[in-house]
């Protein structure tokens, strides 16, 4: 099964990557991690996005389509970067997420979701 | 970690790590059954102590750390038992024990050679091309026996036995689970990718059983197949299996029809294609370039491609695709290689061409009452105006083809000929 898995944002990511030996040290770990998963077969991608500062949003109401500038609100609901994994269930994602290195200096949150497939179509 | 953790959890992250559990334990004890029994026992105490412990910060280390000691635990009982052997037959002397520090240096070995090494003895050419798919599915996929049993269309006796009797000459070759250097290594990967892709096979274009294909089986081997790239990187023919993997899987979606038939490559709905597969497969396939891969996997995956990156069947590179046959044919030689390149060249030339490269391999003993030889002789005559001739070659063809279904569509094309004679 596919899952994607969501870095959610924090104040810290919403400010945008700042070079420091803490940032740095934590891109290391990370790129050590992504190493595992690639060598465990299971990462099909990833990336990091920008702060919400640079994104858009499009409200959609009936015919209308209305453009919103960011930054958005809600900053812990925001996605800071994903991963696209192929694992056999479950239980082996959420094996994987729990060592992870911490993506942020503060708390933080990391989200699966399985992707619907084609066998949940056919009813 | 928090402690209370579930049998489900712990069990997830043993599966992680079982591979490699597997291949530090198989180097010393020089034994793929033992391996298995000794860290299926670290799973066992990790389950009764991690649920109040909490898991520790690094699982894999500790499950490695718990499955030596019972190793040398009973290699150290087995000693035992060889010295009173020994006091009774009066002969006691001064041997150190060292056996244990041996194995202490033996693990501290690099974790991903290791998992290379189990790969490549559990593919190792001593092995029958079955036995090294079924082993390898089980010890590195961590397949059950009952899984691979369901996937081959196998009953689970034939494939427990059929991995017993694999073990077994591994043991009796004497194999040393290490990653083999030089001349022998180039030898040796032709065998493991050989099994990956025959893995793949299996799922992609089912030979037995109703199904047409198995996704699952598919989706194993292009997991093998990531792995390799991640523990051999600079291999141009692993990058070029994996890219061929990727790109044949994309099509996976459209490859079945609603009436549950194989959709031709030309007729499949593009936009089923899954483009995710296809970048992955188009990064592969430039890392094995780049790695100046010119072998058969690279060029099959080179062929895939230009599928892949056509939008429409009329967008095809065929005289891109023509070429690479002529390539192909020089690195793997076969008379259904020819053929395609045949039909390549009819695409990319015109029928006229097929036809010529396709007289001169009519006599392969190999293609004799080969349906989809004169299918394209077919297909080429028709092409050509010459519509009697095509009618005879597409009713051969349907003759000698065991499926119905495209038969009955030769057979169509046979009445097509005949309507405009």
């Amino acid at each position: 099964m596919r899952v994607m898995v969501f870095v959610k944002a924090t104040e810290d990511s919403e400010k945008g990557f700042v070079p420091t030996p803490e940032t740095t040290a934590m891109m290391e770990a990370m790129g050590k991690y992504n190493d595992e998963l690639r060598n465990a077969g299971i990462l099909l991608t990833a990336d990091g996005l920008k702060p919400s500062s640079e994104g858009k949003r499009i409200a959609f109401d009936g015919p209308g389509r209305r453009v919103i500038d960011g930054p958005f609100a809600e900053t812990r609901e925001l996605v800071a970067g994903f991963w696209l994994w192929e694992v056999k269930d479950m239980d082996e994602a959420v094996a994987w997420v729990k060592r992870c290195p911490n993506p942020m200096p503060g708390p933080s949150e990391i989200e699966i979701r399985p992707l619907y497939e084609m066998a949940d179509w056919q009813e | 970690m928090t402690a209370g953790e579930t049998h489900q959890a712990i069990e997830a992250i043993f599966r992680i790590e079982r591979a490699r559990l597997i291949a530090g334990l198989a180097r010393v004890v020089r034994n793929v059954d033992r391996a298995e029994e000794l860290a299926q026992d670290a799973l066992v105490i990790a389950l009764s102590q991690w649920p109040g412990t909490g898991v520790p910060a690094n699982p894999g280390a500790w499950l490695m750390t718990v499955a030596k000691r019972r190793a040398i635990d009973a290699i150290r009982r087995d000693k035992m038992r060889a010295r009173k052997h020994e006091e009774i037959a009066r002969e006691l002397d001064g041997e150190v024990d060292d056996t244990p520090g041996m194995i202490e240096a033996a693990m501290n070995d690099d974790l991903g050679d290791e998992l290379l090494g189990l790969i490549f003895t559990a593919c190792h050419p001593v092995l029958s091309a079955d036995a090294r798919a079924a082993l390898t599915l089980r010890v590195i996929g961590g397949l059950t026996t009952d899984e691979i049993a369901r996937a081959f269309l196998s009953t689970e006796a034939t494939i427990a036995q059929r991995i017993v009797r694999a073990k077994r000459t591994i043991g009796k070759a004497g194999l040393s689970f290490e990653v083999p250097r030089g001349a022998e290594r180039t030898a040796r990967l032709s065998s493991v990718l050989e099994v990956v892709y025959l893995i793949f096979n299996e799922g992609y274009a089912a030979t037995v059983g109703d199904d047409l294909v198995r996704p699952g089986l598919c989706r194993e081997a292009q997991r093998l197949g990531r792995m390799l790239a991640g523990l051999m990187p600079e291999d141009a023919e692993v990058f070029g299996l994996l890219a061929l993997m990727e790109i044949q899987a994309s099509r996976l979606p459209a490859r079945i029809g609603p009436d549950g038939a194989l959709v031709p490559l030309t007729e499949q709905d593009r936009a089923r294609w899954d483009q995710l597969l296809i970048r992955r497969g188009l990064d592969a396939l430039a890392r094995a370039e780049t790695l100046g891969g010119d072998g058969p996997y690279a060029l099959q995956a080179a062929l895939a491609a230009c599928h892949a990156r056509a939008r429409s069947p009329a967008d095809t590179d065929w005289p891109r695709i023509a070429a690479l046959y002529d390539r192909l044919r020089a690195v793997m030689p076969s008379p259904v290689v020819d053929l395609n390149r045949a039909i390549a060249h009819s695409m990319a030339f015109g029928p006229e061409a097929g036809l010529r490269l396709v007289d001169e391999i009519a006599d392969a003993a190999a293609l004799r009452n080969y349906a989809p030889l004169p299918a394209a002789r077919g297909d080429f005559l028709f092409r050509a105006g010459r519509l009697a001739e095509a009618r005879s070659e597409f009713e051969t063809a349907a003759t000698l083809t065991r499926n119905m279904r495209e038969a009955a569509f030769l057979l169509a094309r046979a009445d097509a000929c005949a309507e405009n004679c």
